[in-house]
């Protein structure tokens, strides 16, 4: 059986706000084994970066404060870590890449500094062996004249230049687990399709598990092996891919599929999600999605657990699958 | 649950958003309440001094802090405690008064500006480089000098410094506004100049002016006091604070009382309206209060 | 390339400050109430001496022309005559000028040296109790009448521990070192003369201690919100996330990118450094230009008063250009432009 590098479990958060706290996640519980890629798919403010970044403990502590929940990572308690001892996993046992590759990078420091000042913070490298590694490192991303690049700033370089540095350092030192939040939405089409090629074959030559957060439904579609489909900081249908996405249980993952272009028959309109996200300020009782569901009924007014369906992790947080258990 | 709690804990005077921001900012609490202490005590002058300030007593010169006179006296037996609360009527009064002169102007010239465009624009723009290029206080003892020494001349240079600022600021805020739809609809609607200053530019420009002025008070209090006590401000036998300090220095060595107060009452003035002003700053900035 | 843009910008810049400056304090000069020649002939001359002065001082020629003189004497470094000491105001302005850099050098060292750790603290501890202090103290700062301060040092320190001086630059029975940059403290030591440097070091202490802590307000708040700002881009958040210890993150990839913007302000902040070295020198009877121009006010000598107008406001751009300069320098992203 495989290792379980991440485990998430039933995690909730809360931020302070104007007159008392709000919570942002909500009993969410997830897991990552050994060399698989996972998606959480969610439109913005469903929480999917929040709980990502908390899974390495990388939210400020004074603007987001943990309810209830444990994260186990490759073993060890993250919660019950000194900011020292998670210093020393983040960048070596796990990683993590953003959105926004322009901004990532250090403005002021040059490519090859950074790069040598993280491989050498984890490893005993010498300056030259570090140097060697960095190379390998952008090649391996595809990245010809590797050793020029070192020497120039991030602001001389594109971004989809710059994403693959990142990447490439994210790999720096085989992390057993790597967080991708949204690592391609800023960039071209064209480039977007390489560097998660470069992204995939990377990890599987290193053994390393993905953490790929998306809302993207196409690029989750073809890049992940099991899912979790957020909405309003919980969690709501969870699966693998093609099962998830293929037969959809929860209304919310239903309206996502629907609302994609490829599913819109031609001529026919796309078909939106009625309603807006709801503000967490405001969150109606009950199922987070109720407002905006065509199948809602009485007992939706009640926060429906995450029913567990009959295959291997396949789950949905809806009343109607238990309808349809009863039934 | 949450939401409960927090509406249960809710005090009785509730300032709303306002309140909510300054228990957030304990500071800003502090300016204010600085702030209102100062003010309550010197429009209330008369009412918590102890003596006349002018009154001279030659039986009492120089005399240590006491229960007679809380702050000692002066070298012709004035009670200090008294000159103090009397003398901020003067610092604040200049404070509002260059705030108040230099934001109009400002106001009206940045509104101008921005409205016309065009060479009135280029006019008044490169007018204010000029003044700005030169360091206020250069400037300042310069225009203080050639009117004179009085505590009104010593106002009218500070502001005259102080007007481009507040340009700045109103005419940026106009070019904005003056792209908004609504007024590029009044404009369709011949609307005229006056009217859009009136109605759409000025209403829009209030509250940085304010900030802005908020802002300036303190140091403004700070900056009349200091060109009073190197003689270009309040004049004897006016009790102002930085006149006190000045003629207060003759006597540092062995009646630091004289000296110490006064200053103190500056300190206390500047730091409370630096405090406040910050914090309103800090509300009403929303690039501020997104950190 | 882009080094001779900024620098031709600059004296572009110069050039309008020159004519700016000048018609200031030309214009002031006109405005005085009084009479400049009479001033100049002085109470008793008779009203034909008085005439002459007028013709002399170029008084009666129309003022486009008068203006043309005084800016020709201007670019050629002639600021009048002091009625006070009657010397060039060039000259006085040159013998007084060093003694101010030295007070708000060192005085600027002191805020920097303290406010920068306090600005850092100050952010990285957002809203904690030592955000509040470090607000707290850099409003007094700001807010601290320098006149005032330095005369509590004189009563504490000279006054009743009587340890420090309580004025002037130097102990003026201990015979001066030769004259080769100005600053005292510099030329004793090159100098070797031991006695003159200590004498120069415990006269500076308090008038650099008055008008520090009064700039230390300014560089905490810069440092704090230049800060604040770097803490919160995403590279922060990058090395964070590959293992950077918070110290790493704070010293080595915030405070550097920090301090680039911080050195515009601080050149900007010169301004409010002169402002308190007036008052201070002025308290500390230290011969500099800002008690220059205070006795000048005092004596109603125009001249010299407009002269240290026209003389800062050129400095002023003069530092501006070196900071831009620096800048450039500091930071790559400017620098590879172009």
């Amino acid at each position: 059986m495989r290792k379980t590098v991440l485990d998430i479990d039933n995690l909730s958060l809360e931020f302070p706000v104007y007159k008392g706290t709000v919570s942002a996640v909500n009993r969410v519980s997830l897991h990552v084994q050994e060399g698989e890629i996972v998606g959480i798919v969610g439109e913005s403010g469903s929480a999917k970066s929040v709980t990502a970044m908390t899974a390495m403990r990388l939210l400020p502590s004074e603007s987001f404060r943990i309810r209830s929940g444990r994260i186990t990572l490759l073993g060890q308690d993250m919660l019950a870590l000194s900011e020292q001892k998670l210093a020393s996993m983040r960048g070596r046992d796990v990683a993590m890449i953003f959105q926004e590759p322009l901004t990532a990078l250090n403005p002021t420091k040059k490519v090859g500094a950074q790069m040598l000042g993280v491989i050498r913070l984890h490893t005993k490298l010498s300056e030259r062996e570090a140097r060697l590694h960095a190379i390998k490192l952008l090649t391996d991303m595809r990245i010809n004249d590797a050793e020029e690049i070192l020497e120039r700033y991030p602001f001389e370089l594109s971004g989809g230049m710059r994403q693959r540095i990142l990447i490439g350092l994210a790999f720096a030192c085989s992390p057993k687990l790597l967080i991708a939040d949204e690592p391609t939405t800023a960039l071209d089409v064209t480039v977007q399709k390489q560097v998660l090629q470069l992204l995939r074959q990377k990890a599987r030559e290193l053994n390393t598990a993905i953490l790929f957060i998306s809302h993207d439904l196409a690029v989750v579609s073809q890049f992940c092996d099991r899912l979790y489909v957020m909405y309003a900081g919980s969690v709501v249908e969870t699966g693998p891919t093609r099962e998830v996405l293929g037969a959809p249980k929860h209304p919310y993952t239903q309206a996502l599929i629907r609302a994609l272009p490829e599913s819109a028959a031609p001529g026919q309109p796309l078909r939106s999600i009625r309603g807006v996200v709801p503000n967490l300020t405001d969150m109606p009782t009950g199922c987070a999605f109720r407002e905006r569901c065509d199948s809602a009924f009485e007992a939706c007014s009640a926060i429906p657990p995450l029913f567990s369906l009959d295959e291997d992790n396949r789950a949905s947080a809806c009343w109607l699958c238990e309808k349809e258990h009863a039934a | 649950m949450a939401e409960a709690q927090s509406t249960a804990k809710r005090s009785r005077f509730d300032f709303g958003y306002f309140g909510y921001q300054l228990k957030r900012s304990p500071l800003t609490m502090v300016g204010l309440i600085m702030v209102v202490l100062v003010l309550i005590v010197v429009i209330f002058a008369p009412v918590f001094a102890t003596h006349d300030p002018n009154a001279i007593d030659l039986r009492a010169r120089l005399a240590p802090p006491s229960m007679a006179h809380f702050f000692g006296t002066d070298e012709v037996g004035r009670d200090i405690y008294s000159r103090i609360l009397f003398g901020g009527r003067q610092s604040i009064a200049v404070g509002f008064f260059v705030v108040f002169l230099a934001g109009l102007t400002g106001t009206v010239l940045g509104a101008l500006s921005g409205l016309i465009g065009g060479r009135t624009d280029t006019v008044i723009m490169r007018l204010m480089d000029v003044v700005l290029s030169v360091p206020s206080l250069a400037l300042i003892l310069a225009l203080a000098a050639a009117l004179g020494p009085s505590l009104v001349n010593a106002a009218l240079a500070i502001a005259i410094v102080r007007i481009p600022f507040y340009v700045r600021l109103v005419r940026g805020q106009a070019l904005i506004v003056r792209e908004m739809a609504y007024v590029k609809a009044a404009h369709t609607f011949r609307a005229g100049r006056l009217h859009i200053l009136r109605w759409h530019i000025l209403p829009n420009t209030l509250s940085p002016v304010i900030v802005q002025g908020t802002l300036d008070l303190g140091s403004t209090i700070l900056l009349a006091s200091a060109l009073s006590f190197i003689g270009l401000g309040a004049q004897q036998p006016t009790a102002e604070w930085g006149a006190m300090v000045a003629t207060g220095r003759n006597y540092i060595l062995d009646q630091w009382w004289y000296s110490g107060f006064p200053g103190f009452a500056i300190l206390f003035t500047a730091t409370g309206f630096n405090l406040f002003g910050d914090g309103v700053r800090d509300m009403l900035d929303p690039r501020q209060k997104a950190r | 390339m882009q080094y001779l843009n900024v620098i031709r910008k600059r004296l572009l810049f110069l050039a309008l400050v020159v004519v700016g400056v000048s018609m200031i304090t030309f214009a002031i000069s006109h405005l005085i109430p009084g009479d400049p020649a009479m001033l100049v002939a002085g109470d008793r001359a008779t009203p034909e001496i008085v005439e002459r002065v007028r013709e002399d001082m170029g008084l009666n020629k129309p003022l486009p022309e008068q203006y043309w003189i005084y800016l020709k004497g201007i670019l050629s470094g002639d600021l009048g005559t002091s009625l006070r000491t009657r010397r060039p105001v060039a000259e006085d302005l040159k013998l007084y000028f060093p003694a101010t850099m030295e007070l708000a050098l060192v005085a600027l060292m002191l805020a920097t040296a303290v406010g920068v750790p306090l600005g850092v603290a100050s952010a990285v501890w957002r809203d904690k109790p030592i955000d509040h202090l470090v607000r707290a103290l850099a409003v007094t700062g700001i807010s601290t009448p320098a006149f005032w301060l330095g005369l509590l040092l004189i009563v504490l320190f000279y006054g009743d521990l009587g340890i420090l001086p309580g004025g002037g630059r130097i102990n003026p029975d201990i015979p001066r070192p030769p004259t080769i940059t100005g600053f005292l403290l510099i030329d004793s030591l090159l100098a070797g003369d031991m006695t003159a440097f200590t004498s120069a070091l415990r006269h500076i202490i308090l008038p650099a201690l008055t008008l520090g802590f009064v700039h230390l307000g300014v560089v905490a708040r810069q440092i704090r919100s230049a800060m604040l700002e770097e803490l919160q881009q995403d590279y922060v958040r990058t090395a964070r996330a590959n293992g950077l210890s918070r110290r790493s993150v704070i010293f080595r990839e915030a405070l550097p990118n920090a301090l680039i913007p911080s050195v515009t302000v601080m050149g900007l902040a010169l301004g409010d450094l002169l402002y308190g070295a007036v008052l201070t020198e002025t308290v500390f009877a230290w011969p500099g230009m800002g008690a220059y121009v205070v006795n000048s006010i005092q004596a109603l000598d125009f001249p010299a008063v407009m002269g240290f107008t026209v003389v800062v406001s050129f400095a002023y751009v003069l530092v501006n250009l070196a900071v831009d300069l620096l800048y450039m320098v500091i930071d790559p992203r400017i620098r590879s432009v172009n």
